[in-house]
Formats: structure tokens, C-alpha cells, sequence
């Protein structure tokens, strides 16, 4: 029962943060760029619940993102869901006391995301000013999620607390 | 023991690893099916448009209200200043009026070679609102709030004032996906309203930055193609309609081969700051080979 309602809650909270997204943050831009609240929940969930719920998170943020406003349906859903799966390996070493893994951990996903975004997008295409696209686009957007998830993260992390249910705890063995 | 071996009593779980291999080809499949058909937009684009717009949509109507109110504010300080600035201007501009109204002799001229006054006015239009935007930040596109219900459907031109802003390209029941002119991955076929020179007119990432759009493919050997010439779309172009105002030169250049030349355009719409557009709901007639 209280797996469902996790379920659902993460459900709500991509959702809302999709919506957020692509119009309150669109309407508070800095130069040009808003930050990804879809990377800070997909980080987090797969972080937290591990790697299945990770690529999952991941893969329906990536294809909301690309029915929305992607050109191809199923790429931006397949680099999420890499870095969700990717993100779930560190749930092991998870603790709920300790912010410094998951802020590394989306820095490090915004960056790899930015980079894939890069090599797929532009510079497949023949865009090979790579200094000024980083500086611009993907140090700016990364710097931006950051300070975002300082406010975010403790929300997923107030839901992991209220409603995990420790599924996988039992067959660790703590040595 | 294999992982997908089911135990007794146990519930079968499928292995993350099987997941997110499954999972993977179905995305691969999926980009394959949208360079290929366009079979696949409808569904998914009407599930998702029937959850997701009313909210955005509620969001923009918010959004844009609380937009009005601060503005609202914040002007008045700046419009007493404006106004004195104002009544300077207009004794300027009565004099600049007299200058214009020769020149629209010259224009009335012109439009009436180009077809253009006729041809802008008689395309159907349907104004829509502008609801959610590109949730990355790499590419340029919108959506709006009127879809298939309102006679929207792909390829469609897009307006703003009078400029071009791009064209249609997903559909949904009461949405649709605009793509920017302005988005890196977008070219047009435009013409240099002075010259009837054909050029590429393509979207910049970079360039944009300071508010330009390159051009490129420019033959003009007798450097008649001056900075600030209107470019329009042209008649070969594939989705564009002709004649709509593209934007202004604001370089030219010299291209290595000697040949061609190429530059920056700055665009007629206001990228940043629009809300509302105007759908052309006439389509380009395409001669399919």
C-alpha cells in the first residue's frame, strides 16, 4: 500500500516539475537558461529507491520532455533513463544524513547530460565550438539545477523518510 | 542462480538490468519510428495533450496575469519619464512624417510589385497563446494552445506581428509544437526583398546570443545586398509561404570561396518576449516527386 503511494507520489512530482519546468522557470531565465528539475528528481529517485525506479523515472521524464519538445521521440527518454540507471549503482552507498553524494551526483548528471545533448545535437552537426557552448549552456544550466536542488532535494528526501518501505534493506548484508 | 528464475511464494520482479535493456530497444524503436512515419506522434501526442495542457495552460493564464500586474507597476515611475520624453519626440516625428509620407509612395510601389499586402491579408490566421516553451535549453520551440480542433495542422506557418516565427511541428487534439526559425537545427529558404536573390536563412545557438540569425548561399557579385535589406521567405522554400518578413541584414561577409557571401539577420519577432502568435491555417502546396 505504501509502495503504491510512493509510486504515486513520485508519479505527481515528476509531473509537476515537468509543468514547472517548461513554464514558471521559463519565466524566471537567467541569461537565457533555466535550470532541470526532471535531472534533480531522476537523480534523486534513482539515488534514493534505487536502479530500477531510477531508469524508470527516467525514462518517462525523458519522454514527456520528448513529446513536449524533443524532434525525436525516444532520445531525450533514453539519456535519462542511462543517467537513472547509472545514478541507482550509488544507492548502496546512500544515507539520508549525507547531501554532499547527491549534489555531486546531479552536478555530474547535468554535466553528462549537457555533454550528450552536445555531441548528439550540435556537434554531429558541424558546431565544434565546444568552450562556448559549455560556458553558456552547460556550466550556466548546471549552476542553476544546483542551487535549485538545495530546495528540491530536501523535498524528495522528506518523501523517501515519510514513505520508504525498506524493500532491498534485508538482503544487504551490513558487514 | 539466473535472477529471473521465480521462487516459490516470491514475487516475480523483473531485474533492473532486463529493464532497462527492454526499455532501451523500445527507445530505439521509438526514434526509428519518428524518422520514418509519423504514425507515432498522434497517440502519444493525444494522451499526453489531454493530461498536460489543461495544466499548462492554466499555469500560462496565471503566469501572464501576475506578468501584468508587476509590469503594471513598475511602469508607472517609467512612463512619466517617457512622457516628457515623448512630446520632444513627437515635434521630431512630425517633421520625420512629412520625409515618410514621400516614401510611401515609393512602398505602396513596391508592395504592389511583391503582392505582398494582398497576399499577407488574405491568409486565413488563428491567434493562439503561447503556454509552455522548450523544457531544455538547447533548442527553441513552444507550444500553443490550439491544436487540431481549431484547423491547426503540421507544417503550418507560424506568425508574430509581422514577422516570421516558425511553423508547426507536432499536432495534438487542442496543442501543438511550434518550431522556432531561431532553433540551431532549422533552415529557410528567404530572399533579399531588394534583389530577389535567393539565400539560406539558418537558426544559430551561438549567435543568437546577441539576438542574430545567420544567412548564407548569397550570390551577389555586384554587391547590391546591402546591411538592412528585408529578407523574406521565398517561393521555393518547402513549408514557408512567400512573402513573409523574415528579418533585416545586419552583416554581410565575404565567404573563403570568393563566390557566395554570408552574415547575420536579425529577426523580425522578438524571440524572447513572445506570448501570443498568429497560425497561418493556409499550407505551402508541396508537389510531392
Amino acid at each position: 500500500m505504501k509502495k503504491k503511494l510512493m509510486t504515486g507520489v513520485y508519479i505527481i512530482t515528476i509531473f509537476l516539475c515537468f509543468l514547472l519546468q517548461s513554464t514558471v522557470f521559463k519565466r524566471l531565465e537567467f541569461a537565457g537558461i533555466s535550470p532541470n528539475l526532471l535531472m534533480i528528481t531522476t537523480t534523486s529517485i534513482g539515488l534514493m529507491k534505487g536502479e530500477k525506479r531510477g531508469l524508470t523515472a527516467g525514462f518517462f521524464s525523458g519522454l514527456l520532455i520528448d513529446i513536449f519538445s524533443g524532434s525525436v521521440i525516444g532520445f531525450y527518454a533514453l539519456i535519462y533513463m542511462y543517467l537513472g540507471y547509472i545514478v541507482g549503482k550509488f544507492s548502496q552507498i546512500f544515507y539520508p544524513e549525507d547531501i554532499k553524494l547527491p549534489l555531486a551526483l546531479i552536478t555530474l548528471n547535468n554535466l553528462s547530460y549537457g555533454m550528450i545533448c552536445y555531441i548528439f545535437m550540435f556537434l554531429l552537426r558541424g558546431r565544434f565550438d565546444f568552450a562556448y557552448y559549455f560556458l553558456h549552456i552547460i556550466l550556466p544550466e548546471t549552476v542553476y539545477t544546483i542551487i535549485i536542488s538545495i530546495f528540491l532535494y530536501p523535498y524528495m528526501l522528506f518523501i523517501y523518510k515519510k514513505l520508504n518501505v525498506d524493500e532491498n534493506r534485508s538482503d544487504i548484508d551490513f558487514v | 542462480m539466473s535472477p529471473v528464475v521465480k521462487k516459490k511464494g516470491e514475487k516475480f520482479t523483473l531485474p533492473s538490468k532486463y529493464l532497462l535493456f527492454i526499455l532501451t530497444i523500445l527507445c530505439v524503436v521509438l526514434m526509428i519510428l519518428t524518422f520514418t512515419t509519423s504514425a507515432l506522434s498522434t497517440p502519444l501526442s493525444y494522451i499526453a495533450g489531454t493530461v498536460v495542457i489543461p495544466f499548462e495552460e492554466g499555469i500560462a493564464k496565471l503566469g501572464g496575469y501576475l506578468n501584468e500586474k508587476t509590469e503594471m507597476l513598475q511602469e508607472i515611475q517609467a512612463l512619466i519619464t517617457e512622457n516628457e520624453a515623448l512630446k520632444e519626440q513627437v515635434a521630431e516625428l512630425t517633421n520625420e512624417n512629412i520625409a515618410l509620407q514621400q516614401e510611401r509612395f515609393e512602398l505602396t510601389n513596391l508592395r504592389q510589385l511583391y503582392e505582398l499586402d494582398a497576399e499577407y491579408r488574405e491568409y486565413d490566421k488563428v491567434g493562439a497563446r503561447i503556454i509552455a516553451k522548450d523544457s531544455g535549453n538547447w533548442y527553441n520551440t513552444f507550444v500553443i494552445n490550439k491544436g487540431l480542433d481549431d484547423g491547426i495542422a503540421e507544417n503550418m506557418n507560424v506568425i508574430a506581428g509581422a514577422g516570421l516565427v516558425g511553423r508547426v511541428t507536432s499536432v495534438g487534439k487542442n496543442w501543438a509544437k511550434v518550431t522556432t526559425i531561431i532553433n540551431d537545427n532549422v533552415s529557410v529558404s528567404g530572399m533579399v526583398l531588394s534583389t530577389s536573390d535567393n539565400i539560406i536563412v539558418t537558426g544559430n545557438l551561438e549567435m543568437y546570443a546577441d539576438g542574430l540569425i545567420e544567412f548564407s548561399k548569397l550570390v551577389d557579385d555586384e554587391n547590391e545586398v546591402v546591411a538592412g535589406d528585408k529578407i523574406v521567405t521565398s517561393n521555393i522554400s518547402d513549408y514557408y509561404l512567400p512573402g513573409i518578413l523574415i528579418g533585416y541584414i545586419s552583416a554581410i561577409n565575404t565567404d573563403s570561396n570568393n563566390l557566395t557571401k554570408s552574415g547575420s539577420v536579425t529577426p523580425a519577432v522578438d524571440f524572447t518576449h513572445l506570448e501570443e502568435v498568429l497560425v497561418i491555417l493556409e499550407q505551402k502546396t508541396i508537389i510531392k516527386p
